[in-house]
């Protein structure tokens, strides 16, 4: 079998980080490889140096066993090397077809002749077997179809060889699916694919070989059909798979939060969510199931006030809310943590100090009767945070986008549960993270949960639903169509009325 | 750590300000000029004590117009509309302030409240076009300064002028003696000098009172979150409607008090050759002091510097505009510098935090 990538002995230094020690690796022509690792493994730097994008300190790159010295993508897309990057790099008011030639072809004041490029993409297309329209403009399209464009894109620029980093993350499961069955369609076609991910369930059903990174360092390359998840699991981070913490109370009768028949439609009057009805009590934990766009997100947001409604109640902790502003909810001891916690959740140029406050900019433990910020109150807010949720940061003073996602997600958290709530609205808490703090969230949730905190979960991974959850509920179509109780509820049931196809 | 970022940040207005030079000495070459000797004219005439009043009395309006737009800035809103607000302000301010007479603190606290209620009204226009009819504060400020500047000439003609005036052009009565800030010139034992504007005393306070606005109060908390991350200062419960309103009129209000330095200070009433521009200049200070109250003095003080010293230049037989090209020069480089500058201690930042995570 032909050799694709021969890396030896490769190394790169930052100053104080070791990035990547001696790492060796050999990916066979036509295979789909994995790579494997928590955040900061290293992958990244791996691929940065594959793609030319950083040069080694040590060690060679071999590409279809031929020396590569590369000095720039440039160098690696003529070698057939492509990369598809975890976030898109399309300009969403050209259509598809623009997108692909976009700076290919650098015709100055000269007839660009779209059909002569059309029919070579739909060439590709066919090769490959990748649908889209090529018409359509980019912002029309779905996350899961800007992908698509983007594969198309570097497979036109002439790759044999497909990086993608971490593409699931963004994709919802059919989209997933649809992925994979690209990627399989590829492979078949003789392209190879280097898929960088973290979620070992998809690799498991993807990859012919898996590589493994545990800080900075090769751990092993195994064949697929010969290791399990929990072995993978091990080799990534050293010890065996955390699964959530189980229960040591039952919850309690008391509500916290009930709505009623909550609805609301977006601007054009179709029905984001309809007739929503649901209690969460004292020290329980409700999950919420269901794909992405199926109004869940909504519900939640209408209940901290940021998605309007056109009827129904809102009941917290016996009190009608429906009417009070996003800060008043906040303040009266609901909790949220946002699904994007860099978009939603952190001010990414801000210090962790002032990161602390947001949220809770107007409670008296952090506005004087003056009318100013109380800074020590903050700083010594986060102290706690950093040091309960094990936050790893040179200091209170570091800037939020320096700390790796996992780092940021428990800070996020922390901050969230350090005020006693009654309420916590949790909105992927552990989406994109290391195992290692999600198992530290998953411990501090189901603590929390123990000590009396209501919680609304919504959680795209099925297993940390059912692991954390007391009852399920869930919503397709805007409606919630079932009540389940988790403990007896299986992945596979689950997502059966996920999809509508169990009633 | 943190006073190494500082020292870092510092370094982006140096180099602006030595590249401009660079950039000016080329065209000064070009059209046949020693850009040496220019320079030399130009910083000698700036140095004289003469000088040194006039560029301080020329940089209270633009520091105070500077924070106006800062405000805006802070949380990522464009109002470029403080040069119709300020002038709006001096306008009815020189008015009404001609009317009366009370006590000389009590006048001149009277006139500020009424400019700074005038330009700040005047602001809040554009905050509600932008937050009931979503039209953009960059567009709605802009033709706002249009209406404004016909709205001023137009009144100033028919409601404001002078009574039985023996002036050709229209102008409003003649503050009292009360109504007129006193210079500092006693204060500083420099009797024999022109007068230095009181206003100076009220552009510190100002200074003093946007930093504590903006960096410690939650309001300016709020604003800075906003500027930041919009979408994540709306989850933390900021009704972004409202500040905007807020912020609008806050900066409105910083803007009433532009035209009172040379309405206080020597004009005494509002007349067409009242001084304009100074809204539009506060924008390029403020980019220049990067939004703190001692950036944007220090930025404040190096226009009027600028512009102070230039006028020797056509004596010289250099041409001043030299002068105006050199302003953009230093505000185009800045500009690029911050970024570089902001770049590298972000990454400086992730590099520590690596570190630290490293050693655990």
């Amino acid at each position: 079998m032909k050799l694709a990538i021969n890396i030896k002995k490769i190394t790169k230094t930052y100053p104080g980080v070791l990035a990547n020690s001696e790492v060796s690796i050999i990916v066979n022509s036509g295979d789909i490889h994995a790579i494997v690792g928590e955040n900061g493994a290293g992958k990244s730097t791996l691929m940065k140096m594959l793609y030319g994008m950083v040069k080694p300190d040590e060690g060679s790159i071999e590409i279809f066993q031929s020396t590569a010295n590369m000095n720039s993508p440039k160098d690696a897309i003529n070698l057939g090397i492509g990369m598809v990057h975890q976030h898109f790099m399309l300009a969403k008011n050209l259509t598809v077809l623009e997108n692909i030639i976009l700076g290919i072809d650098k015709p100055f004041l000269k007839n660009i002749r779209l059909s002569k490029y059309r029919s070579e993409i739909k060439k590709v297309m066919d090769t490959y077997s990748l649908k889209i329209d090529l018409n359509q403009y980019v912002e029309e399209l779905s996350v899961g179809e800007k992908q698509r464009v983007e594969i198309i894109k570097v497979l036109y620029r002439g790759a044999k060889i497909l990086i993608l980093d971490e593409p699931t993350a963004v994709l919802v499961p059919q989209e997933v699916k649809e992925l994979f069955e690209n990627l399989r369609d590829l492979k078949n076609n003789g392209v190879t694919v280097l898929f960088i991910s973290h979620k070992l369930d998809e690799v498991l059903e993807i990859a012919d070989r898996i590589s493994v990174m545990r800080a900075g360092r090769m751990i092993d390359t195994v064949n697929n059909n010969n290791v399990s998840k929990v072995q993978l699991a091990e080799m990534m981070i050293g010890k065996s798979l955390p699964t959530p913490p189980p229960r040591t109370k039952p919850s309690d009768k008391e509500e916290v939060l009930s709505v009623h028949k909550l609805s609301s439609t977006d601007e054009s009057g179709r029905s984001i969510f309809e007739d929503v009805t649901f209690k969460v009590h004292k020290s329980e934990i409700l999950g919420i199931a269901g794909v992405e766009g199926n109004g869940q997100k909504e519900v939640v947001e209408s209940i901290i006030g940021i998605q309007p409604l056109d009827m129904g109640e809102i009941i917290f902790q016996g009190r009608d809310i429906k009417n009070q502003g996003t800060r008043e909810r906040l303040e009266s001891g609901i909790s949220f943590i946002p699904e994007d916690r860099q978009l939603q959740a952190m001010i990414m140029d801000m210090n962790l100090t002032n990161n602390v406050i947001i949220g809770r900019q107007n409670i008296d433990k952090y506005k004087s009767s003056l009318g100013t910020v109380k800074m020590k109150n903050a700083v010594q807010e986060s102290e706690k945070v950093i040091e309960s949720f094990e936050v790893k940061t040179p200091s209170t003073s570091t800037i939020a986008t320096a700390l790796s996602g996992g780092n940021q997600q428990k800070f996020v958290v922390g901050r969230e549960l350090e005020d006693n709530p009654s309420l916590l609205i949790a909105s992927q808490p552990t989406r994109g993270i290391d195992i290692g703090a999600q198992a530290l969230i998953w411990e501090k949730l189901r603590n929390s949960r123990d000590e009396g905190l209501s919680v609304l979960l919504i959680s795209a991974d099925l297993e940390e639903l059912i692991g954390l959850s007391d009852r399920i509920i869930v919503f397709y179509q805007g409606k919630l169509v079932k009540e389940l109780n988790a403990q007896k509820v299986s992945p596979e049931e689950l997502g059966g009325y996920m999809t509508g196809l169990k009633k | 750590m943190k006073m190494k970022f500082r020292l870092v940040s510092l370094s982006a207005p140096i180099v602006a300000l030595i590249i401009s030079f660079g950039l000016s000495s080329l065209i000064l070459l070009f059209i046949g000029k020693n850009p040496y000797e220019t320079f030399q004219i130009m910083f000698e005439y700036g140095i004289r004590g003469k000088s040194i009043v006039s560029i301080i009395n020329r940089s209270i309006p633009l520091y105070i117009s500077a924070i106006a737009v800062a405000v805006g800035f802070k949380m990522g809103l464009f109002n470029i509309g403080v040069e119709g607000q300020y002038l709006m302000g001096s306008l009815i301010a020189a008015y009404i302030g001609a009317q009366f007479s009370i006590i000389t603190p009590l006048h001149i606290l009277f006139i500020i409240i009424i400019a700074v209620a005038t330009s700040s009204m005047w602001a809040a226009i554009a905050g509600y076009l932008k937050v009931e009819k979503g039209i953009h504060e960059v567009i709605s400020t802009i033709m706002l300064n249009y209406i404004g500047t016909g709205l001023i000439a137009y009144s100033l003609k028919t409601f404001f002028d002078e009574p039985n005036s023996n002036y050709d052009l229209p102008r409003t009565t003649e503050l009292p003696e009360t109504g007129k800030m006193p210079s500092l010139n006693k204060f500083f034992n420099i009797e024999d000098l022109q007068d230095l504007h009181g206003f100076l005393a009220i552009a510190v306070l100002v200074g003093i009172f946007y930093y504590w606005l903006v960096w410690k109060t939650t309001l300016g908390f709020d604003l800075r979150i906003t500027g930041s991350n919009p979408i994540a200062a709306k989850f933390s419960g900021i009704n972004p409607n409202r500040l905007i309103v807020i912020a609008m009129i806050t900066s409105g209000g910083f803007a009433g008090l532009v035209g009172l330095a040379p309405l206080l200070g020597y004009f005494h009433r509002y007349t067409i050759d009242f001084p304009t521009g100074l809204g539009f200049a506060g924008i390029g200070v403020a980019l220049l002091g990067r939004n703190h109250p001692f950036g944007m003095a220090i930025g404040a003080l190096l226009f009027a510097f600028l512009q102070r010293s230039a006028q020797i230049l056509d004596l010289n037989d250099v041409p001043k505009e030299i002068e105006q090209m050199m302003q953009a020069f230093i505000l185009l480089i800045v500009v690029v510098f911050y970024e570089v500058i902001r770049r590298f201690i972000v990454k400086q930042q992730i590099k520590d935090a690596s570190k630290s995570t490293d050693k655990k």
